[in-house]
């Protein structure tokens, strides 16, 4: 009877000591103009900050940005994390500077998908869009 | 420059051109755009003839090489006498690995060793910090006390050669152990060469890597230009850097502009010392990136040159002319390669390495065709290398100063980029300097909006980028073998760390840090006391830690 | 008949953990609520009685003044008198994407690993003065998890910003020197509903100035009020103040138990009362016009100049309770 109002809620994540932000707030940009409502946590988190904060503020997605290499360590314990706070419904995507290789596992860790350099923004709205587990 | 009756005959047959020839052409074949712009958004017409330079005075203007305003290049003889520094910037996994690396690339032919330092060494971590986990020798070399860089420099004198270490925030700490290592060595502090980056300005609207607020920064910053220019008077102390401004995403009349407000942000606050200007800034340095638009980025460095000058003469009143020369290393464009089709990266660096070398620099850097993939393969970073020795020896260019000088074109856009850049700098000023901009967040939305507009213009086609939005194959060819730093990496870093906190004397640890944290309280110049407590081992983390709790943590604001 | 006990089931189990104070149970109702879901209703039912123990406090400002790392330093003083803590940061949604960058929790990234606070960002979704139409009720969770103090950040655009006022107990107002025009901000408006004024940055030059201008201001502005509204400095930088600032909210908070909170009250009742018919007319009434076409046809009659929205309105009413 009442008008259901939902929209997308995105965080926009920089686990670990990688500083370069260009693309994490480019990507915040696009999915804000896209209708999104998106939390941009700055650099430096701690998997336990990212979840912390995807917990409080509820979010459907959550996107990590990663340059570092560091990724092989930090996106399973941010994986761990979110299960262990029964989170199973936030879906995850990466993007940054993560080799092929490393792709396989990351996905079995529970990321839904690693977006690589060069990726258009409309890609990745699309993809929210279709992808919204909640 | 040119004689004003054959200037108006020019401008007469330019208009008849204009008039005639190009419609005619124009009707069979229309241009490929309606408006050609550089990335800056500096409208590039369709030809170029002395009208466009008519205003120049070849002597005020473009001058000779080795005399302001140092137009056509800081030296007399330029690459005639020596080519620039091939100087590759490396560095992964521990001090030994990156020891080997630096061996093999001096071996190859480079001329200059490049430290790239891990993330936790950056940000004044030691290897075994809750932060560092999983970042340990991943982007760079750990280093977390001295007996680290001991073994990075093993078998390498420091009197051969000449280091440049991309730091900042910890830049006084690793600058310390570098004399440490020189001190051990026997070789005397005015002989040591190289380059600390020590610009702590930018960290705060470009790379980031911020430990303290934004006064302290300076100060640590400044601590390093005074004690240089004191004890160390080989050493460039500072690296003025536009090329993470630009990498993270502003065009290149701003990555010029900024980073000349932050030149004049240390001039400022070096003067405030005490110290007298050609004291001093004849050993500032700066760092630029080289991008795609070729002529663009010619202009570019011609343009700095020149402007650099024209402050330090008539704003800082400097009067040795090597007060006035803008030395400069430059490094390749890392966001303009592609992961896609990388070995058209190869090409994209040759082309901008050339840029460079026209441009004049003193020192560079060409980034590997992998860089969108990983840390650099040696052999890739052979052909990074390969590519400045093929242009230094087969070229041809290096034959002569400054070849593209007088080149109607080229001088338009050093002087647009000129005038464009010192509109930015006014601004700056007027909003009461770097500092002042940093707060209002002013770089800082430049930068975003610059970053946006560019990726925009990509996903629109209006820019496009070779096998990324076209020119795309189905099935790529990726190289198999990449660079990775294995977890035992992160393991032996620790338990190396381990030994030498179990090894040293505790007492002189504590003692020289306190000593430290007495004389910050006091403002005083930190580099004596910090060389101190690390010849005691005190490590990075131990000696950051004692900063961090006397100015505190700076907290980035936020512009998207 | 099963679907409806699975339901309750659902809705039971997370207000027993916002009573509880679990975090994912409150994330889980204040989204339900935001988003307008079925159960929204249904939940504030049962949470409501456990409401009014909670400080809520309205901060509000023009922006730059400092709002939200003034809300972290402030946070954390409370926290330091054992207080628990609930925040609501509310941005602006654009109105031309529908999107919105919620940036104020990123300024409190000290207290992200204290159990003890709550942050919660909201987007105004297009709802005006201030704040978003889920705030009240966001504010209420907040209260029935246990939560001692509910502080409300506002967006922060200026002198439209009144909702506040319906959410909070104790209304702030955060000002900064040399943000332009000091008493252009202080004009009326904010001037009538800051019980506590604060001069944020207080380590600039002309803090105290500003101080003094509020004053003058408040002395010609406020009509008689009981409560004469506060001036302080604060520096978020320095710390300076932010003692002071805990202690002139807790004054209020004593005023105001000593009866004018329940004046304050039944006004605040009122207000929810005639919110939530507000709401139940547009959901009920207007959605039952709409099927039954009445809606479009009004609306045409008044595209066609035929008649004006007022007289149409009285119509549908008219209409409505013959029917009814």
């Amino acid at each position: 009877m009442s008008t259901k109002e939902k929209k997308i809620r995105v965080l926009i994540a920089k686990p670990g000591l990688d500083s370069h932000d260009r693309g994490a707030k480019i990507v915040a940009r696009a999915l804000r103009d896209a209708g999104m409502e998106v939390i941009y946590t700055g650099l430096r988190q701690t998997p336990e900050q990212i979840v912390e904060t995807a917990l409080q503020e509820d979010v459907d997605v959550v996107g990590l940005s990663i340059l570092s290499g560091a990724h092989s360590t930090l996106f399973p314990r941010i994986m761990q994390l979110l299960k262990k706070k029964g989170m199973t419904d936030v879906m995850v995507f990466a993007g940054g500077i993560i080799p092929e290789e490393d792709v396989p596992a990351l996905k079995k860790a529970g990321i839904k998908e690693v977006f690589g350099p060069g990726t258009p923004t409309s890609t990745l709205v699309e993809y929210v869009k279709n992808n919204v587990l909640k | 420059m040119f004689d004003q009756r054959k200037l108006a005959e020019i401008k007469k047959q330019t208009q008849k051109w204009e008039g005639t020839t190009v419609p005619n052409w124009l009707r069979r074949n229309p241009e490929r755009r309606k408006n050609f712009e550089t990335v800056s958004g500096i409208p590039v017409k369709r030809l170029y003839t002395p009208e466009d330079i008519k205003g120049m005075g070849y002597s005020k203007d473009l001058g000779f090489p080795g005399e302001p305003p140092f137009t056509r290049g800081v030296h007399a003889t330029m690459y005639r006498g020596r080519f620039w520094t091939m100087r590759m910037f490396a560095g992964f996994g521990t001090a030994e690995q990156t020891n080997q690396r630096f061996k093999y690339l001096l071996k190859e032919g480079e001329t200059g060793l490049s430290v790239a330092f891990d993330y936790p060494t950056i940000m004044g971590y030691d290897s075994d910090h809750a932060m560092s986990l999983g970042e340990v020798g991943q982007c760079g070399v750990a280093v977390s006390h001295l007996n680290d860089m001991e073994t990075l420099f093993d078998g390498i004198p420091l009197d051969e050669v000449s280091t440049s270490m991309t730091i900042n925030g910890p830049a006084p700490m690793l600058l310390g152990m570098y004399i440490c290592v020189g001190d051990k060595q026997g070789v005397p502090r005015e002989k040591l060469a190289g380059t600390t980056q020590n610009d702590n300005l930018k960290e705060f609207f470009a790379q980031k890597l911020c430990i303290f607020p934004p006064k302290p920064s300076l100060k640590l910053s400044t601590d390093v230009i005074e004690y240089c220019a004191r004890h160390v008077p080989n050493w460039n102390p500072v690296s003025i850097s536009g090329y993470h401004i630009r990498e993270a995403g502003s065009n290149a009349v701003q990555e010029l502009a900024f980073t000349l407000a932050d030149g004049i942000a240390y001039v400022e606050s070096t003067l405030k010392r005490g110290l007298k200007v050609d004291e001093f800034a004849g050993r500032l340095s700066f760092f630029f990136a080289c991008h795609n638009n070729f002529f663009e980025e010619i202009a570019k460095f011609r343009a700095a040159r020149r402007i650099w000058a024209r402050i330090m003469r008539d704003r800082f009143k400097a009067k040795n002319p090597r007060s006035m020369w803008m030395r400069m290393h430059v490094q390749t464009s890392g966001c303009t390669l592609t992961a896609q089709q990388p070995a058209n990266n190869a090409i994209r660096t040759a082309f901008q390495a050339l840029a460079a070398v026209l441009g004049g620099t003193q020192s560079l850097h060409t980034n590997s065709f992998d860089e969108a993939l990983c840390l650099p393969t040696e052999e890739a970073v052979t052909v990074a290398l390969r590519t400045q020795q093929l242009i230094a020896h087969e070229s041809g260019v290096t034959d002569t100063i400054d070849p593209l000088g007088g080149s109607y074109y080229v001088e338009a856009l050093t002087n647009e980029i000129e005038e464009c850049a010192m509109s930015y700098i006014d601004k700056i000023d007027s909003m009461g300097g770097v500092t002042a901009g940093i707060e209002k967040g002013f770089f800082q939305r430049e930068i975003a909006d610059s970053a946006y507009k560019h990726q925009k213009e990509v996903e629109r086609h209006e820019r496009i980028v070779v096998g990324l939005n076209d020119y795309t194959v189905e099935k790529d060819w990726i190289p198999m073998d990449l660079l990775r730093i294995p977890p035992h990496v992160e393991r032996e870093q620790l338990a190396r760390l381990e030994r030498v906190r179990q090894g040293r004397n505790r007492q002189k640890v504590k003692q020289s840090l306190d000593k430290l944290f007495g004389e910050a309280g006091k403002n005083k110049n930190l580099m004596p006391s910090i060389i101190e407590a690390l010849k005691a081992y005190a490590t990075l983390g131990e000696i950051t830690e004692v900063l961090r709790s006397v100015y505190g943590e700076y907290r980035e604001l936020i512009v998207v | 008949m099963q679907v409806f006990l699975t339901e309750v089931t659902e809705v039971q189990r997370l207000v027993q953990g916002v009573f509880r104070g679990e975090k994912r149970a409150i994330a889980k109702t204040i989204s339900k609520i935001e988003n307008n879901e079925p159960e929204a209703q249904k939940i504030i039912s049962l949470i409501y009685p456990k409401t009014g123990k909670a400080h809520i406090i309205g901060i509000t400002g023009p922006p730059g003044a400092g709002k939200s790392t003034l809300v972290e330093k402030l946070a954390k003083e409370l926290r330091n008198r054992k207080k628990t803590v609930g925040i609501i940061a509310v941005d602006p949604t654009s109105p031309f994407t529908g999107g919105a960058f919620l940036g104020d929790r990123v300024r409190m990234q000290d207290l992200s690993t204290d159990d003890g606070v709550y942050i919660r960002s909201m987007a105004t979704r297009n709802h005006p003065g201030g704040l978003a139409r889920a705030t009240k009720d966001a504010a209420h969770v907040l209260d029935a998890a246990g939560k001692d103090v509910v502080i409300v950040e506002t967006v922060g655009a200026g002198q439209s910003e009144v909702e506040v006022v319906k959410v909070a107990q104790t209304v702030v107002v955060i000002l900064a020197p040399g943000l332009g025009d000091d008493i252009q901000a202080i004009k009326a408006g904010q001037m009538e509903i800051g019980d506590i004024f604060v001069v944020n940055k207080g380590d600039r030059e002309n803090a105290n100035k500003a101080v003094s201008d509020i004053e003058a201001a408040l002395e010609l502005n406020t009509e008689e009020r009981d409560w004469r509204p506060l001036v302080l400095k604060t520096s978020a930088l320095t710390g300076e103040g932010i003692g002071e600032f805990v202690e002139s909210i807790e004054r209020h908070r004593a005023y105001l138990k000593k009866g004018a909170l329940d004046v304050q009250r039944r006004a605040k009742a009122e207000i929810e009362l005639i919110e939530a018919l507000k709401q139940k007319i547009t959901q009920s009434i207007i959605q039952d016009l709409r099927e039954k076409g009445e809606w479009v046809r009004a609306t045409d009659r008044i595209l066609a100049r035929e008649i004006d929205p007022y007289t149409a309105a009285e119509n549908l009413l008219k209409g409505k309770t013959k029917t009814s």
